[in-house]
Formats: structure tokens, C-alpha cells, sequence
């Protein structure tokens, strides 16, 4: 049984409006020094599954068919152990049409 | 000769009885509700997916009902030919189904935009817009929050050399500019069609611009055209 929060963010080349509405309120608020502001959405969820790879699979899948829209969303998620540690990390940002993933 | 007309209802929509109404009572077509989980058409010859708000808009505009039950048979019914409308939430199913490529994002002012628009046809070589002029001018309605159209180069490129935008928001002499779009969309894309072109995705709202009591009776133009494809 693992745990995985999962990422949905706009692709970098997209303009994300609520990022940068939030950035102009902020900087109404005098936090100058703080910008690129970018938002998203988080997602918990409980993997029914003993074995790491596949429950990294079920994620993944899960991504690409309803949590994240491929055209303009990149998703990246960690797989939390019954101690709460993450054990896993995937990002499906990176170059065009290429995944990037680290195991750790 | 009439035609059967199935409107699906998902669980949000809310232009359903607007499409009802403009096929039914004021182009007298024959016109029935299927239901989100109804596994078949019962028969219609012209599938619309309506405005509204399916699922709360959860998680993205479209992202669930497109996974409802009467979808499989919608996708089925699309590939083989049949025609289908999908508009502003309608718009966004198909997108997120991907019988229409491109996305649908937040409006790039972050605002809900509710207001009468004009459209200028970009090609009459579509079922939809078969009965209208090339570079009409449509008074139609949008309402909508999430209708920034968004296609990367490639999926433009496509859509401009097949012939595949319908609509452009414009002004009413037909200028297509900055102020002019509503939402953000890129290159003012109010509607497009599948390669097949039997797949029409639009935001605004041409089933609440059917009769002049509305304010406009230019979109009953375009639900014409689709009726007029069948006879």
C-alpha cells in the first residue's frame, strides 16, 4: 500500500493568468522580490498495490488518461511508503515527448 | 423532412433545453434527451454536446463527461461519419475526448465571459456552415470561463491548411482583432472541425441566438445548415 501526491502544472510555455494575478497582488503587497509565480493543482490518492513499480505504473497511467491533460498540462508525482517517506519521484516534464524520472 | 436530433444531458449541462428548443420548437425537427449513462443513440441522425457545466467543471472543463457511458457511442457515431456539435462545454468534451485536437484553457482574463459576440465564417465547406455565406457575420452569445482556445504550431499549422477553422470571433464589420476576442484565444478561434470534418466544436452559443425574441436569430442559421446537409 503506497501514497502518491501528484502535481498537475501548466506547461511552461503556457501562461498560466492565476500565476500571474497573484504575482501583481503580491507585488501590490510589496513582495517585490518575488516572481515566476506559477499555480497547479494537487492530488492525493491511495495505491492498492504491494509492488512499487507497478503501483509507479497505475500513477502514471492515471495521469495520462484523466489527472492531466497531455496538450497543455506536465504532471509529476512521488509515491509516499507506509512511513510517509518518499520512495519514488516522476516527472513527465522535460524535452518535447520525452520523460524524465529519477528513482529515490 | 425532419430529422431526429438526440441532445445529450450530462449531469452540469445546462444548454440542453436551449438546443431542444432551437432544433425542436423552432426548426420543428424531432428532437430526443439521451442521457449521460445511455449506451446508444436510439437513432439520431445529429448528436449535440451542450453548454453547461458537467461535473462541477472538476478537475478540467470536460475532463469527466467524457468518460461517460453515451461517449463510446459518440466517439463510434463521430468516426463513422456522423454528425456532431459540440458547444462551449460540448466544445470542451470533444477536446478532451480528442475527436477535436487543442485545448480549452482558463480565459486570459481570468474572467467568466457572458455576452453577445460576432462571429465571421471562415469556410462554408463544413455541414455546419454549408447554408451560410463565406465571411458572414453571426451575432451569437458566449458564456463561458474556459475558453481560450489553445493549439500548439503544428496543430495550427493543420488546422489552417485544412480549412478547419469555422468561426473567428470578429467584429460586427468582420475585422478580426484583439478586441474582438473575448477569452484569448489564439488567432480568435471560436470553432473548428475534424479532419472529417463531421465534428464540430464552437464556444459560442448558436442555439440561444435562434429566434429574434433572443436578440439574434443568426446561429439558427447554423443548425439550418446541419439540417439542410441531411435532406
Amino acid at each position: 500500500m503506497f501514497k502518491a501526491i501528484v502535481k498537475v502544472t501548466l506547461k511552461k510555455k503556457i501562461l498560466d493568468p492565476q500565476g500571474k494575478a497573484i504575482q501583481s497582488s503580491l507585488h501590490n503587497l510589496d513582495f517585490s522580490k518575488l516572481s515566476g509565480i506559477r499555480t497547479g493543482k494537487n492530488i492525493e490518492l491511495s495505491i492498492d498495490e504491494a509492488d512499487l513499480e507497478r503501483a509507479k505504473t497505475l500513477v502514471q497511467s492515471a495521469c495520462g488518461k484523466l489527472l492531466a491533460n497531455p496538450v497543455t498540462e506536465d504532471y509529476e508525482f512521488d509515491i509516499y511508503d507506509g512511513t510517509g517517506i518518499s520512495v519514488l519521484h516522476f516527472s513527465s516534464q522535460g524535452k518535447v515527448g520525452a520523460v524524465r524520472e529519477s528513482v529515490g | 423532412m425532419t430529422h431526429k436530433v438526440g441532445v445529450v444531458v450530462f449531469p452540469g449541462s445546462n444548454c440542453d433545453r436551449d438546443a431542444f428548443n432551437a432544433f425542436g420548437s423552432v426548426l420543428n425537427q424531432e428532437v430526443e434527451f439521451l442521457w449521460h449513462k445511455d449506451t446508444n443513440l436510439n437513432g439520431a441522425e445529429i448528436v449535440v454536446l451542450p453548454g453547461g457545466f458537467s461535473y462541477g467543471d472538476y478537475l478540467r472543463s470536460g475532463a469527466i463527461a467524457r468518460f461517460s457511458p453515451i461517449m463510446n457511442e459518440v466517439i463510434k457515431f463521430a468516426e463513422s461519419g456522423g454528425l456532431v456539435m459540440g458547444i462551449c462545454n460540448g466544445f470542451q468534451v470533444l477536446v478532451e475526448a480528442g475527436l477535436l485536437p487543442g485545448a480549452l484553457l482558463r480565459n486570459a482574463n481570468l474572467k467568466f465571459a457572458c455576452k453577445q459576440v460576432y462571429l465571421r465564417v471562415e469556410t462554408t465547406k463544413t455541414p455546419f456552415t454549408s447554408g451560410l455565406g463565406q465571411g458572414q457575420i453571426l451575432k451569437v452569445p458566449i458564456a463561458h470561463g474556459d475558453g481560450n482556445y489553445y493549439a500548439d504550431e503544428t496543430t495550427l499549422k493543420s488546422l489552417q491548411d485544412n480549412d478547419r477553422i469555422v468561426f473567428k470571433y470578429s467584429t460586427s464589420d468582420g475585422e478580426i482583432t484583439q478586441e474582438a476576442n473575448p477569452n484569448g484565444s489564439i488567432l480568435n478561434i471560436a470553432g473548428i472541425v475534424n479532419k472529417k470534418r463531421n465534428v464540430l466544436g464552437m464556444m459560442p452559443h448558436p442555439e440561444r441566438a435562434s429566434e429574434e425574441i433572443l436578440g439574434s436569430a443568426s446561429g439558427a442559421l447554423v443548425l439550418k445548415s446541419v439540417i439542410e446537409t441531411l435532406n
